[in-house]
């Protein structure tokens, strides 16, 4: 197991070095030989567990756990990893940039590794988000379209919005437990079920792997993300990435399966998903699009089947629930089956895009004479995807419908009134993916053979493109005729990962190619027949698609939401942001007044009290009153000379009050300094314009009165109120040993030179740089827009 | 006296921030001038008013409170240095611009 974490390690640095798919190859070939070899060990019950420190103050440890379920992943990973890379090599020319390719391939592989391998959550989330960060990186491979851009994003945004609500999930989960590890969340299980934050967490967990799973509604950015290179959609959009969010449900299925909303959520939305793929993936045109909806489609189904499987944990374990494992272990059978089938399809597809020029069905037609061995491979993926034998994919969808069957006739959860659905739903979808199958094999490889619609002359493939494809169709045949040792070496220990408390022995089931007639055959039977129908008439009921406009789409809901987002968040910064002074004053005072009054008032902090005050004589009144009568007529004040002469008189009968308020150097200071500013003031507006008076309405004025009135109101109350509320005796006493401590007579003066002489060394600076300003504005002047040059 | 006073300031506040909230530059710098007028004559009352005499060492036994006066001391030439170097800004902004409506120079990019 080291040995597996060590060649991540390695694998990671390599990425940086490798740029020829050769040397690619080896790392994920040598990787799934490695794995390999711990397949007898866990089919006899062992599981592999390392552990390094990595955060060890917050409990985040770089846990590998190797069990059944990680192991089943970890294969496909691999292997379908080095067959994509194989086909690659073939596919794409030395003329793209192939370093930054295989960077971005071989950075997904280690972090899909790392996911499926993580026992840590934090862990587990932090190979998630690589891995759409990688697989965003690989959509924009070729970064020159707008499309691929497009597609990129949307697949960015959508899945790590559903990453961010799992990261949630996850933290819910840890609060619960305390813990970050997987295992001793399960084993621990039972003390927190009632908690509750239970069902939040299984929420925010399942929004992440339904986004990343691309389940109804969040399946919109699998078919945008087509864009990508084939191989990239061959391994991310058919066999990797987008099972992320199944081995989540699968994983979390000990944890949550018990409840009924999981079932309901797993069941019904991936039941759901299953019929709006399949029907959506009849009315594309684009051979891509079309296999990106089946992916939808199956992965519902795949999602479905897990759902139908949680119930068995509700029961709790008996010999009657070992029918509901049945239905998980036909998902993680028709996983590995559609990772087989829709790899070969992706790559087929790949190859008559390469070799004529188009994916088009329109334009396609004819291929059979001219690419025999792509044909035979369509073919295979095409019928097992279909679920017709003798495929893979027939015996996966055979098991599904056991499944559907099933839970149709269980009585918990609602069931026996919605139960019906799950048969129903599941076999039209079936219809569906049938004619959508015959689409692609009849549609491409027969017909006429439109040669003038194509951009190149087509020929068959090289041996090095259909190599990988060819293995993944032997397989899809292989593991029809030998399923049980796919069931007992990889699937049974699989299964105890997901049902822990179940002896592996009862978990594994028998796979027969034929199992008698019953029901389930005579559904496929009806599939088949109707199928055929639909889509030898299909041109009479095309129709309906036209109730499903493309303005009313999924797409389009997204795109609005993306267009409106943009807008109204411009239009409101435009609407507060206006570039104008008054405004942003505006705001400032009126959250004063709301926050100062409300408090005000909210602690009815009024205290008003004139007994305390010291007496007014009749000379202090009236210099009082003139000021107030000064203050107020400098708002009216016509002229700016005026206003300015009002202000000094302000400013001189300060330097009066200082002299009564006992404050010499105060009222000394404050006169120099009035008159230097009113000499400043005055030099100033020789060169400033007239004062002009206030255009605007007259509601903006009186809406500034009011302000200025409210400020000021607020401002002399809780200066009263202040005044009136002491709560401390002053600590000027202090300062009457101004003449031992300091040695002055003077106790405002040693203040300032002694005691709190920083002040006045920092407000020299402030006027030294307050000097340095006025001479840079005046002296050093911008040169001219055409100085410039 | 202190009541007095503070609703003296508090008039003085009210004039302020009407001149701030104005679209002239030199209405808006005037009632920055006064707005520091006002808070000198508030740190003034806090300290309580005409309790002694002058506070220098001698001249009586009481002193009035000579902290808000170094206080305010100190204010007053930070205030005037802030003056001083808006005024010479409004004054380079008109040379460049030709106005001194706040609302004109909305938008203007110093390019």
């Amino acid at each position: 197991m080291i040995a597996v974490l060590l060649i991540q390690v390695r694998r990671k640095r390599n990425a940086q070095f490798m740029h020829i798919g050769w040397f690619v190859f080896l790392v994920p070939a040598s990787l799934f030989v490695l794995l390999i070899r711990y397949l007898p060990s866990l089919a006899d019950g062992h599981t592999y567990f390392t552990s390094m420190k990595w955060i060890p103050s917050f409990d985040i440890h770089l846990t590998f756990y190797l069990d059944g379920l990680s192991m089943l992943f970890g294969l496909l990973i691999t292997g379908i990893g080095a067959l994509v890379t194989l086909y690659s090599i073939y596919y794409l020319s030395t003329d793209e940039s192939l370093k930054h390719f295989y960077t971005y391939l071989l950075l997904f592989m280690a972090s899909m590794l790392g996911v499926v391998f993580s026992d840590n959550l934090m862990v587990l989330y932090v190979f998630w988000e690589l891995t759409s960060i990688s697989s965003f990186l690989l959509i924009a491979f070729w970064n020159q379209r707008k499309k691929s851009r497009q597609g990129a994003q949307k697949s960015m945004l959508i899945t790590v919005s559903g990453g961010m609500s799992m990261l949630a999930g996850f933290l819910m989960l840890y609060v619960m437990s305390g813990t970050f590890s997987i295992r001793e969340i399960i084993s621990g299980i039972s003390q927190y079920t009632d908690q509750g934050l239970f069902v939040p967490a299984m929420l925010l967990i399942l929004l992440g792997a339904f986004t990343k799973s691309a389940q109804f509604p969040f399946h919109i950015w699998l078919p945008d993300a087509m864009e990508a290179p084939t191989p990239v959609s061959a391994y991310l959009h058919s066999a990797t990435m987008v099972k992320a969010g199944i081995y989540l449900v699968a994983r979390f299925t000990p944890i949550f399966g018990g409840e009924g909303t999981w079932f309901w959520l797993v069941g019904g939305i991936g039941l759901f998903t299953m019929f709006w793929g399949s029907f959506h993936a009849v009315r594309q045109t684009d051979l891509k699009a079309l296999l990106a909806y089946s992916t939808v489609s199956q992965l519902g189904m795949i999602m479905s089947m897990f759902g139908i499987g949680s119930v068995a944990l509700y029961m709790g374990y008996s010999a009657e629930t070992a029918i509901y494992t049945q239905a998980s272990f036909a998902a993680l059978f028709h996983l590995v089956n559609h990772s087989t089938f829709k790899g070969a399809l992706f790559m087929v597809v790949g190859i008559i895009d390469h070799r004529v020029g188009t994916r088009d069905i329109r334009k396609l037609g004819g291929l059979l004479k001219i690419m025999p061995v792509t044909f035979t491979i369509t073919c295979i993926g095409s019928f097992s995807m279909a679920g017709l034998p003798p495929f893979n994919g027939f015996l996966s969808k055979e098991m599904f419908f056991t499944a559907a069957l099933k839970i149709s006739q269980f009585d918990v959860f609602s069931l026996e009134t919605w139960g019906i659905l799950f048969p129903t739903i599941a076999w039209t979808g079936s219809v569906f993916t049938f004619v959508y199958c015959m689409i692609i094999v009849f549609k491409t490889f027969f017909g006429p053979y439109q040669v003038e619609k194509l951009e190149h002359h087509g020929h068959e493939a090289t041996i090095g493109m259909l190599l990988a494809p060819g293995v993944l169709a032997l397989l899809v045949v292989g593991i029809f005729f030998f399923p049980n040792v796919l069931g007992k070496y990889i699937l049974t220990p699989a299964m105890s990962s997901i049902y822990p408390s179940v002896p592996p022995s009862e978990l594994t089931v028998p796979i027969a190619a034929f199992h008698g007639f019953n029901t389930e055959l005579l559904m496929t039977f009806g599939i088949i027949a109707l199928g055929i129908i639909l889509y030898k008439f299909s041109r009479y009921w095309k129709g309906i698609y036209k109730l499903f406009p493309d303005n009313l789409s999924f797409n389009a809901l997204y795109d609005v939401i993306l267009d409106q987002l943009g807008k109204k968040a411009n239009s409101m910064t435009n609407f507060y942001m206006t570039g104008y002074l008054r405004d942003y004053l505006v705001y400032i005072y009126l959250f004063l007044i709301i926050a100062a009054g409300g408090i005000l008032i909210y602690t009815k902090a009024f205290l008003f009290e004139i007994s305390g005050n010291s007496p007014v004589s009749l000379f202090e009144w009236i210099i009082a009153m003139v000021m107030m009568a000064a203050g107020i007529a400098i708002i009216f004040a016509n002229s700016r000379l005026t206003a300015i002469l009002l202000n000094s008189a302000l400013g001189y009968g300060i330097a009066v009050l200082f002299v009564i308020f006992r404050a010499p150097d105060l009222a000394l200071t404050q006169t120099i300094i009035e008159t230097v500013t009113t000499v400043l003031f005055l030099v100033a507006y020789y060169f400033l314009p007239e004062w002009r008076r206030e255009r605007g309405r007259s509601i903006s004025k009186s809406v500034n009165l009011l302000i200025s009135i409210c400020v000021g109101v607020i401002f002399t109350v809780i200066a009263l109120a202040v005044q009136n509320g002491k709560l401390f005796a002053t600590i000027s006493g202090f300062y009457e040993n101004a003449e031992e401590l300091a040695g002055g007579k003077n106790i405002v003066n040693t203040i300032l030179g002694d005691f709190r002489a920083f002040d006045t060394m920092l407000e020299v600076v402030v006027l030294l740089i307050a000097g340095i300003g006025v001479y840079t504005f005046t002296k050093l002047k911008a040169k001219k827009e055409d100085e410039r040059g | 006296m202190e009541t007095l006073i503070t609703i003296l300031a508090g008039i003085l506040v009210t004039t302020a921030t009407y001149l701030i909230l104005s679209k002239s530059m030199i209405r808006t710098i005037l009632g920055t001038a006064i707005l520091s007028h006002a808070a000198h004559l508030l740190i003034m009352t806090m300290g309580g008013l005409k309790r002694g005499s002058v506070p220098i060492i001698g001249e009586g036994n009481n002193h009035v409170d000579p902290l808000p006066q170094a206080l305010i001391l100190t204010s007053i030439v930070i205030g005037f240095a802030v003056t001083a170097i808006s005024l010479v800004l409004a004054y380079r902004i008109y040379q460049e611009t030709k106005t001194d409506d706040l609302y004109e120079w909305r938008g203007f990019t110093d390019e």
